[in-house]
């Protein structure tokens, strides 16, 4: 399926890509709460994984019906990145995986936003958003990078235990037209090695990929925690087949 | 922690008209009991009466701790919520519960005592939290429950702290009870929307009702005649109403309430009372109250366990948030934000 969009086609297969983003990452964030650090970090998780949620409603409701799209899927057909379903792990991960998203959507909602697709209304607003998520990524990146020499080594098995996940974001999204891919991964790269050796840490070395080719996430093949994330958020919902809530 | 004297020695403004003289004196608690009598606001750098301060420490930091342990019953549900709205509205819920603790830390701050310093009191089990969240959410109408009866009570209760004498604590009242209220209806709808749904969430909600009622009556505290701190707390004007005025309020204001949710209150003796113009009520089941306010209530061990184990856990982010303030104290450049 290749849609050119115009005012009346709603590309389908891209609302759902970058809502399953926002929806996943969001879910991720949720579990939180409750858990972490410090209260202030309580806060600025919960806004995040909130700004993030709002996105996946406007995206979702642009490809059909948010509670169902959200609730009635099965694994095989959400569209996300394999690394926003990544679970939280310890803080270093949890801010490892905001690092390299944040920074990603920043760039590619700043394109969208930039551009007269059919979602550049919801990437004006929601670049404002990644722009925050990213700086909080950064500082983040960086207190833990230079920070104790623990928490250096847990940053550093953080950025590389997910650099694996990476390469999947600049596969080009169906129904997404007017990205330069190649040029967002050159973009994103500098700016992630650039956090990295500001934080003194090394930039991973391995493959960008997993066993899983590049784009496997965006293609429904997810990896095993992502069927457990699911169950828990689904199962009420599916407890009350038509309920109203 | 520096003595309330120490504080006033550097002839700081103070709210009330300080006597000359040296600080503590009678002359300074004839006129904190001056300013008091007349309803001026104690301000952090005033003097004020030891006791006071430390009835304040004790009740703001508890007032903190609850909303930090609260978050707990709540966030039980945010990853099972049913719908992407109600999730979202539970999310910033619990979000503004932490900011809730964190204007209140900072209330307790201004008495000269530290965050860090009541977390660990929290963690010791040495300060309490409010007996209420030791109450399990067993089902999605809990999540209701909590926001239209715990946070109805807290808001009965809370109200006329927004006229306390000690003026950090009030104001951060004012702020705190306009967002409760907004939570508070946010529960009662989400509970309407079950009890008119179908009959498996009616059923729900009827079932959350039943379990969350009686605790929540009893967050108003001991019956007067048992409670140790309100005659002088009442002096103070840091409590404006007793426990059971605030309770029968609250009983007044619920019942219609739960009418119009289509929803019954499990008390056999409710009804109303024309002579007092007010609902008799049920006699509350003291011994429950007080073996969960000793610890033995249905969460405790696990609400305590589980703030110890997040701020535990994050001790070493906490570690390198100051590592990296202390070498970079001297960047122009940011990142120095912990």
């Amino acid at each position: 399926m290749t849609t050119t969009p115009s005012a009346d086609t709603v590309p389908t297969a891209a609302a759902l890509a970058l809502g399953d983003d926002a929806l996943v990452l969001s879910h991720r964030l949720g579990e939180w709460a409750g858990h972490a650090p410090v209260l202030e970090e309580e806060v600025a998780l919960a806004n995040i994984a909130l700004d993030l949620l709002g996105q996946a409603r406007v995206l979702l409701s642009m490809a059909g019906d948010e509670d169902e799209l959200a609730f009635l899927r099965e694994e095989r057909a959400f569209r996300n990145l394999q690394l926003v379903e990544q679970p939280g792990g310890d803080f270093a991960h949890t801010i490892a995986r905001q690092l390299y998203f944040s920074v990603y959507q920043h760039l590619l909602y700043d394109r969208l936003a930039s551009g007269d697709g059919p979602f550049a209304p919801l990437a004006g607003k929601a670049v404002k958003e990644a722009a925050y998520h990213r700086d909080h990524a950064e500082q983040w990146t960086l207190r833990l990078g230079d920070g104790t020499d623990e928490s250096h080594t847990r940053m550093q098995r953080a950025v590389d235990a997910l650099w694996r996940f990476t390469g999947e974001m600049f596969q080009p999204v169906e129904g997404i037209d007017g990205i330069d891919w190649p040029r967002l991964e050159s973009v994103w790269r500098e700016a992630v090695e650039d956090v990295l050796g500001r934080a003194t840490l090394t930039v991973p070395d391995g493959p960008r990929s997993g066993a899983w080719r590049a784009g496997a996430g965006r293609q429904g093949l997810h990896t095993e925690p992502f069927g457990r994330m699911l169950a828990e958020m689904q199962h009420l919902h599916r407890s009350h087949p038509g309920a109203t809530w | 922690m520096a003595t309330a004297a120490a504080r006033d020695t550097a002839g700081s403004p103070t709210a009330f008209d300080a006597p000359a003289g040296p600080v503590g004196t009678e002359a300074f608690q004839r006129a904190f009991d001056a300013a008091v009598a007349a309803d001026e606001r104690i301000e952090p750098r005033d003097w004020m009466p030891d006791a006071y301060r430390a009835t304040l420490v004790r009740q703001i930091a508890q007032h903190a701790h609850s909303e930090i342990i609260g978050m707990q019953p709540e966030a039980n549900w945010i990853t099972r919520a049913p719908s992407l709205r109600r999730k979202a509205i539970l999310m910033a819920k619990v979000q503004d519960e932490a900011g809730h603790g964190l204007y209140l830390y900072s209330a307790a701050e201004t008495l000269g005592v530290s965050r860090d310093e009541l977390l660990d009191k929290l963690h010791a089990g040495r300060q309490k939290y409010s007996s209420i969240f030791n109450y399990p959410t067993l089902a999605w109408a809990d999540v209701g429950a909590i926001g239209w009866l715990v946070d109805g009570a807290a808001i009965t209760n809370q109200v006329p702290l927004c006229r306390c004498s000690y003026g950090p604590y009030a104001r951060a009242m004012v702020r705190i009870c306009k967002e409760e209220s907004f939570h508070q209806r946010q529960g009662y709808e989400l509970l309407l929307a079950l009890s008119k749904g179908t009959p498996e969430q009616h059923a729900m909600a009827q079932d959350a009702v039943d379990r969350w009622w009686w605790p929540s009556l009893m967050m108003f505290g001991p019956p007067d005649d048992e409670s140790q701190h309100s005659a002088q707390s009442m002096a103070w004007k840091i409590k404006r109403h007793s426990n059971d005025e605030l309770r029968q309020r609250f009983v007044d204001i619920c019942v219609p309430q739960a009418e119009s949710l289509g929803l019954t209150l499990p008390d056999p003796d409710l009804r109303w009372n024309e002579e007092r113009g007010h609902h008799d009520f049920g006699a509350i089941d003291w011994s429950e109250f007080w073996d969960v306010l000793k610890g033995n209530g249905p969460c405790n061990e696990e609400r305590l366990s589980r703030r110890r184990t997040a701020h535990e856990e994050g001790a070493w982010v906490r570690e390198a948030a100051a590592a990296h303030a202390a070498k970079h104290s001297n960047d122009t450049t940011g990142a120095t934000r912990a």
